[in-house]
């Protein structure tokens, strides 16, 4: 009986426990809370992005911003799921561009097209704006703008006699050859064609380099058309051949770099943070003080002169968020002109103005990298292109992950991978 | 002669399951005391030319400079210590009272109480998140480690009772009765023989709730957002940025992760002790 | 006056206040959600903010019923199971009566067991990963270096080699918690039935199949069920090392569930293939139950 009765005053414990603790205080009048949610290692540090929220809760004493950090995997979700709560436990939050329209469409992300001034359309890269707008609308501000770029080896290069890097595939599948047959690297170009994202990225740019691309204007398929067969039978053929690392297949972004920092390949193509450490990190790279970038080549014949992907990403307030306003005020802030140039040593700025004059010359100067990489960057901008804006693309996405996949590994042939691929998307379309 | 070759054929087998359990763990210890730029070379650095225990340093004794996760990461540590021994206690206590009833005793539905609740565990977790997320924010729960003991209660539980009812069912039924005639009543039994009898159990057990609560990434990482409740899975899982993999980084964060729960069955292993049963049924 | 109670109403009073809070934490917590879940599953759910659910009964169980890559994750996943608990079972059981028999070392043993599984997955997923890799992998280079390979091999390129990879990258983790448990079974077994059949002349091997596996019975049933509904369920050492490549090689059907639920945002859906995934473990839960379950074995 003794032991029965400690058991029901542990229990009864328990309970007023879980009572005591799940008492919420009622909500405090007082400053507008606002609630952001973004990425570590994404642009400016974490001091970096603290100090930022300082600064504004100082200019705006009667709002109050907390931000949280999450990690790239987890954002996706913790949006979703932070968004079934009433209210949604993020007011701000940073976002892909490839979510963009699957989050306009569930209706996560505030339609701030009223909200962006002919003054801030002007004077923000219309590439930028290419990120957060869907069928017209915008849906936040973009911020943090990427794409991946050329790199090559120069000394890997000069000991094949070659001294500028190559202008079309087509050239760098011949330097490849001289690179091969002369010993000097087994697999000279090395890809990120792993079941992730990171395929589709490098598809986009070899496909829109060889004329091809996503979709039509009326936004179907047009990635199985002959152009796009075409392409992913070169691909299979450079593996065939031997002039692409067959474990491209399974690759993502770090293991091009890691393949890259040891030498084992001559030409990469990644985002912009590869140079920094391949080229100047020691304890990273074993090939310090030899990569350039050059713009990305594409496809003798096509019209094309480049091509490249857009990467990046914006943010976007909540559209069931009890504080818009003072969500959009922060977001404001933080996309500001003046923040953007104060803090673009690790975050390449959205305004034309952050990469003229004065400006430009600071934004150079942070870094050595920042010296070739910002040049580069607006070099290669112009060529950047989006994928399709669609509601549906994380499923469209793994279709066509699915599809390249199987035409690498030689499970179906290129033109039956895309058309099943296209078949998909256009039953996702529906 | 023939002892001799016995002890020697054992020891190789040993020395081969010590090789099948530390070959990768070395690999884990070298990653972690390695730079990136070693780590790439070929052939293989088995020993590093140039070690670093810088990663060490960066989570031990961060300074200004260091990355966010790595100076949080001793209080991730410590959350995940809180957690994991909370479930585990309580999961022990109520999980081997109930698991001891569905054994022994006899009463109406037994059977199906038991199925139901191994059928519980069946539904895969991925889909209670959203309903545990809203649940949690509703009372005021969430990002607190409240709410992940209670969820991972609701699933080490069913498996501690299924577990310790193995454990339960080869101790002989006539050890309590012999108890029984002694005068002992159903709880003083089990308080007084069966339990330390099933220290084994309790243990295994217990080091199998422990190590699942250890483990847990995914509620973890939704029901959680910021320090004061993060566990140690999801602030590796913060070694990956956007596209950059902090591999020594991660790898450290393993190294360290393992100490706990060795060092805790370290302590505890002194209670699984064989044959406790054989002197007391032969008398 | 207390009415005196028989024998079996105070066994069902005491067994019902034992099991009382155990029952409280699992169904407070898991109840409502298993409804909704299944709730969910008999709607066109889309995830979002204002969509209306549309309720089309079983059309969802219908659809993945039906559909191809269904069955071809349900298959794989089945490999996935059953190789990998099966190995995991044997190789805990030898390594749990090898430390049962107190050779040199048996301590350090036992405690080193712990190292692969308390390493939390992720570090687990991504240190298997790397040792698997084409171009710096430790796998590779200890082949090259031996001789076997002359080489590099891209493992992860290939599906059915990618699947194994993943498959032995799980069973270092959770061999040790089978090896523990069975070695904790042996532990508590009583020396005694063993020392009488040894008096009466039998072998090692017949003491070893006829007395001890017997015996075992109860806790190589648990720990089957435990690992088997864990490797069923087998997620994120797949996300880790190969993201469900190369062409959907290593997708199982909590990878498919999570594509589903969290990546498309089919809430109905997704929540049909939880349900169709809890049956199928529950099945081989039974199946388990079935062969291995004797409640009156004590002898």
């Amino acid at each position: 009986m003794k032991a029965i009765r400690s058991m029901f005053f542990a229990l009864a414990a328990l309970v007023l426990l879980a009572s005591a603790v799940g008492c919420q205080p009622g909500q405090a009048t007082g400053p507008a809370t606002v609630r952001v949610l973004t990425m570590e290692q994404a642009g400016p540090t974490v001091d970096e992005m603290n100090a930022i929220v300082d600064a504004f809760n100082k200019a705006n004493p009667n709002i109050k911003v907390e931000i949280e950090y999450v990690s790239y995997d987890a954002l996706h979700d913790k949006i979703t799921t932070a968004m079934s709560s009433t209210p949604p436990s993020y007011d701000v939050f940073l976002v892909d561009d490839i979510w963009y329209a699957e989050f306009g469409k569930a209706g996560y992300s505030l339609d701030v097209t009223d909200r962006i001034t002919q003054d801030m359309r002007d004077k923000i890269f219309p590439a930028a704006w290419d990120i957060t707008t869907v069928g017209g609308k915008v849906y936040g501000m973009p911020w943090l703008l990427d794409e991946k770029y050329f790199f090559y080896n120069e000394d890997l290069l000069k000991q094949a006699g070659f001294d500028a890097p190559p202008a079309t595939w087509e050239e760098l599948l011949a330097q490849a050859k001289v690179l091969k047959d002369q010993g000097i690297v087994e697999y000279p170009i090395v890809w990120s064609w792993g079941q992730y994202e990171a395929a589709i990225c490098d598809w986009v740019i070899l496909l829109y380099g060889n004329g091809g691309s996503l979709v039509d204007d009326k936004g179907a398929p047009a990635f199985n058309n002959p152009t796009g067969v075409k392409t992913l039978t070169w691909m299979l053929q450079t593996i065939d051949d031997g002039y692409t690392n067959p474990a491209s297949i399974s690759y993502v972004e770090e293991d091009v770099r890691n393949v890259f920092s040891q030498g084992k390949a001559a030409y990469a193509v990644n985002w912009n943070y590869m140079y920094d450490l391949v080229n100047f990190n020691k304890d990273e790279s074993q090939v310090t003080g030899k990569i350039k970038m050059a713009l990305m080549p594409a496809f003798e014949g096509s019209g094309v002169k480049s091509a490249s992907i857009n990467g990046s990403m914006g943010f976007s307030v909540a559209a069931t968020s009890p504080s818009k306003d003072a969500a959009w005020k922060y977001i404001e802030f933080l996309t500001s002109e003046s923040i953007q140039n104060q803090y673009s040593a690790h975050l390449l700025p959205i305004w034309k103005t952050s990469f003229e004059g004065e400006n430009l010359t600071k934004l150079q100067g942070y870094t050595p990298a920042n010296a070739v990489t910002v040049p580069m960057f607006n070099e290669q901008f112009p060529f950047a292109h989006v994928r399709p804006k669609v509601a549906y693309y994380p499923e469209a996405s793994k279709a066509l992950q699915l599809a390249l996949q199987e035409a690498l590994t030689k499970q179906k042939s290129p033109e039956q991978a895309l058309n099943d691929a296209a078949a998909k998307w256009v039953e996702l379309a529906k | 002669m023939k002892k001799t070759l016995r002890v020697i054929l054992l020891s190789g087998l040993v020395l081969l399951a010590l090789l099948f359990v530390y070959f990768p763990v070395a690999w884990l210890v070298i990653s972690s005391i390695s730079t990136r730029s070693e780590l790439l070379s070929t052939p293989i650095h088995w020993i590093p030319q140039h070690p670093t225990f810088q990663n060490y340093i960066n989570i031990l004794l961060p300074t200004q400079g260091t990355s966010e996760v790595a100076k949080t990461f001793r209080i991730t540590l410590g959350n995940s210590l809180l957690v994991a021994s909370s479930v585990t206690l309580i999961a022990l206590v109520f999980g081997s009272l109930a698991s001891y009833a569905l054994v022994r005793l006899r009463f109406p539905f037994r059977q199906s109480t038991m199925l139901g609740i191994l059928g519980t565990r069946m539904i895969p977790e991925i889909s209670l998140v959203i309903p545990l997320y809203l649940f949690a924010t509703r009372v005021g729960l969430f990002n607190s480690p409240a709410i992940l003991v209670i969820t991972y209660l609701s699933f080490a539980l069913p498996f501690a009772i299924w577990l310790m009812a193995a454990f339960f069912e080869s101790i002989p039924v006539e050890l309590e009765d012999a108890a029984r005639i002694d005068g002992c009543n159903r709880l003083e039994t089990l308080w007084r023989i069966i339990m330390p009898i099933s220290s084994p159990g309790l243990v295994s057990t217990g080091l199998f709730v422990f190590l699942s609560a250890w483990d847990e990434f995914f509620f973890a990482l939704i029901l959680t957002s910021t320090v004061s409740a993060k566990t140690v899975p999801v602030a590796i899982a913060e070694f990956t940025g956007r596209y950059v993999v902090d591999v020594g980084g991660m790898m450290t964060g393993g190294v360290l992760a393992a100490i706990p729960p060795v060092l805790l069955s370290l302590i505890f292993q002194r209670y699984i002790v064989s044959g406790l049963t054989a002197g007391a049924v032969k008398g | 006056m207390q009415r005196k109670r028989t024998l079996a109403q105070q066994d069902a009073l005491v067994a019902f206040l034992l099991i009382l809070p155990s029952l409280l934490i699992i169904l407070g917590i898991s109840l409502q959600p298993i409804v909704s879940t299944l709730y969910l599953s008999l709607f066109e759910a889309q995830r979002g903010i204002n969509v209306q659910n549309v309720f089309v009964g079983l059309a969802n169980y219908a659809a993945l019923l039906n559909d191809p890559v269904f069955w071809v994750t349900i298959q794989r996943t089945m490999y996935f199971t059953v190789v990998s608990v099966g190995l995991e079972l044997v190789l805990g059981l030898a390594i749990a009566q090898l430390i049962h028999s107190h050779p040199p070392g048996w301590q350090f043993l036992r405690t080193s067991l712990i190292i692969p599984w308390a390493v939390p997955t992720i570090v687990n997923g991504t240190m298997w990963r790397w040792i698997y890799n084409a171009d710096y992998g430790a796998l590779n280079g200890l082949l090259l270096q031996l001789g076997i390979i002359d080489k590099y091999i891209p493992w992860l390129t290939k599906p059915n080699v990618a699947m194994n990879l993943v498959i032995l990258a799980d069973i270092w983790h959770s061999v040790p918690f089978i090896a523990l448990i069975l070695q904790a079974a042996l532990a508590t077994l009583p020396a005694d039935l063993e020392e009488a059949a040894s008096v009466d002349g039998a072998t090692a091997v017949q003491r070893f199949l006829l007395i001890r596996l017997p015996l075992l019975r109860p806790a190589i049933l648990v720990a089957l069920i435990v690992r088997t509904v864990e490797a069923f369920r087998a997620f994120d050492i797949i996300y880790v090392i190969t993201n469900g490549g190369p062409a959907y090689g290593t997708v199982t059907i909590s990878y498919l569930t999570y594509l589903e639920m969290f990546s498309f945002g089919h809430i109905g859906r997704g929540s049909a293939l939880s349900f169709l995934i809890s049956l199928f473990t529950l099945a081989m839960a039974f199946v388990y139950i079935r062969v291995l379950y004797r409640p009156e074995e004590t002898l």
